[in-house]
């Protein structure tokens, strides 16, 4: 075995250096939200690193719905899954049509419509919060599913038209073409061979608009108020509003909700990485 | 969609099946559900918005309030400290994770967590964690020092500072990818050209990596200040924008003119941002859009 240099072990050091603070600024506070997840309430304020008593009692108790801010955890949960799907399907049948017909198709006006998605996409989220809540207030959508589903496709779907351009740019034009000769039609062309090879992206955007949606606070807080029609991240806000509010049961729901959202990312992280980061910024 | 056709037909001209062929006819059948989207979802909730920030009082009534001249001031700390700070971080640590090491590769799955996790429970771990009275940190400074440590989010500086501070922790990792993507684009072969050459550490950046990064830099140092203008979570789960309203930003400025019922006042506030965020808007516009 060969001996690292001295030169070696220096340059490893000083990474190191660098890794191990990066390392724990990364995994504090989560490490902290654990640690609360799993102490008994009277551990919790300690200031222990590890409870002298660690236990799952906490999650059981938020699974059974027995303290008073959880009494309607499994509908929250349940609003927060159907809110994300539904938005993550209606963005992505709105934006892949939309991405379709200006990329492949030539629609009239089709760069107009992209300067409009990509203009919505600049306007800083909040901005436009006040505003909505106000127009989803005309509408009567208020304390309404929909509403909320609505306003995530409005913010998901210009980033999702915009990166579904940029891919099916790529697709050869000898494609359709070809598909064309052969007698087939516009949904045939679209079903048959611009979806399939979209795929990748697809899904990318896909679980892009469902992230997007699961983890919306500001939105969910303003357009749903009754504790049955509340979304999980609203429901972790609403904790606060009370002086005694229990932190390690706090944590625990906090600590459960995030799960999905990370184990998802994980398993499409080759999708995300390569499908979002590249019309993310061209430099 | 019937009625975006017929109503396209009512338009002069010859009849519509003369002038579009069938691909067109399908391709704003297929735009038109974004479109109708757009219409209803933005620019009805925008022309709304304007038209209740109309009265030239809500200028007036904004101009004596000294929360918004305080929110205005944070926010600009935020986009000129924060942003800036946020984005050189991303640029130095884009160098560290392009090593080529097992355990750096390790890391780099653990850094993208803050990313991957939903904002809302790591903001209240940390509210809980600096808390003065029984949070971890100053428990451990009194178990340590045996004196009470500092009342932390009661500070205003020190409050908006842990703002700026959770704003980064959570967006530091998607700006440090974009990075490193573009830094993995520049060729090896410069880098082993200027080995050869003595080059140091320092020279090596100044002349390979800045000249061929400076753009998307910048690119990505404006986009990260348009977005966190509308960047909510972090001030208002953290400090509320509390103590006293004197962490505000527009933000959640506008929020709570909205809970006191003072709408006009909610748009006007985001109205005075726009001057500084159209043309941010349109430079950006301009440059992706090529």
């Amino acid at each position: 075995m060969k001996l690292p240099t001295l030169r070696e072990v220096g340059v490893e050091a000083r990474l190191l250096l660098i890794g191990i603070p990066v390392f724990l600024w990364t995994m504090i506070p989560i490490y902290h939200m654990f640690l609360f997840a799993i102490s008994p309430k009277e551990d919790a304020f300690s200031g222990k690193l590890w409870p002298a008593h660690p236990t799952l009692n906490n999650f059981r108790i938020v699974f059974h719905q027995e303290h008073y801010f959880l009494r309607d955890f499994w509908i929250q949960f349940w609003n927060s899954i159907v809110i994300a799907l539904a938005a993550g399907a209606l963005t992505l049948l709105i934006a892949t049509a939309a991405a379709f017909a200006i990329s492949r198709l030539k629609v009239p006006g089709g760069r107009w419509v992209m300067n409009l998605a990509l203009f919505t996409y600049f306007i800083p989220a909040a901005f436009l919060a006040v505003p909505m809540y106000r127009t989803m207030g005309n509408y009567g959508l208020l304390n309404n599913h929909w509403s909320l589903i609505l306003a995530m496709v409005t913010i998901a779907s210009p980033y999702a038209i915009w990166v579904l351009k940029q891919a099916s740019d790529k697709l050869p034009v000898e494609l359709d073409e070809a598909a064309i000769m052969d007698g087939a039609t516009i949904p045939q062309l679209f079903r048959l061979v611009y979806v399939p090879l979209m795929m990748p992206s697809l899904v990318a955007i896909g679980t892009y608009a469902i992230l997007l949606a699961w983890n919306e606070y500001l939105y969910a807080f303003l357009l749903l108020s009754k504790d049955t029609e509340i979304t999980l991240p609203v429901a972790l806000g609403n904790f606060l509003a009370a002086d005694d509010s229990p932190w390690e049961l706090l944590m625990t729901t906090g600590f459960i909700y995030a799960l999905p959202p990370a184990a998802i990312y994980y398993a499409f992280k080759r999708y995300m990485v390569g499908g979002l980061t590249a019309g993310a910024v061209k430099s | 969609m019937a009625i975006t056709i017929s109503g396209d037909q009512a338009m002069p001209g010859p009849p519509l099946s003369a002038r579009l062929t069938t691909p067109q006819v399908w391709g704003i059948v297929l735009v038109a559900p974004y479109l109708l989207v757009f219409l209803a979802f933005v620019v009805y909730p925008v022309c709304y918005g304007l038209w209740l920030a109309r009265h030239p009082a809500s200028y007036v009534a904004l101009w004596h309030d000294p929360i918004f001249a305080r929110a205005a001031v944070n926010t600009l700390i935020f986009l000129l400290v924060g942003i800036n700070l946020k984005m050189m971080i991303a640029l130095f640590l884009s160098g560290f994770f392009a090593q080529q090491r097992p355990w750096i590769k390790w890391l780099s799955v653990l850094f993208i967590l803050p990313w991957a996790v939903p904002s809302i429970p790591t903001i209240l771990s940390v509210r809980f964690m600096f808390n003065p009275e029984w949070g971890m940190v100053n428990t451990l400074i009194f178990k340590l020092t045996g004196d009470d440590g500092p009342n932390w989010l009661n500070d205003p500086t020190v409050a908006l500072g842990m703002a700026i501070g959770v704003h980064i922790w959570k967006s530091l990792p998607f700006w440090t990818l974009i990075l490193m993507t573009g830094r993995l684009a520049i060729s090896h072969d410069l880098y082993e050209a200027a080995e050869v050459d003595g080059a140091s550490w320092t020279q090596k950046f100044r002349f390979i990596t800045w000249p061929s990064m400076q753009a998307l830099y910048l690119t990505c140092t404006l986009l990260s200040m348009i977005w966190t203008l509308g960047d909510f979570n972090s001030v208002y789960l953290l400090t509320g924008g509390g103590p006293a309203d004197l962490t505000h930003v527009l933000a959640t400025l506008g929020i709570r003119y909205l809970r006191l019922d003072q709408l006009s006042l909610a748009m006007a506030s985001i109205v005075c941002a726009l001057p500084f965020v159209l043309p941010l808007i349109y430079f950006m516009m301009k440059r992706l859009s090529r």
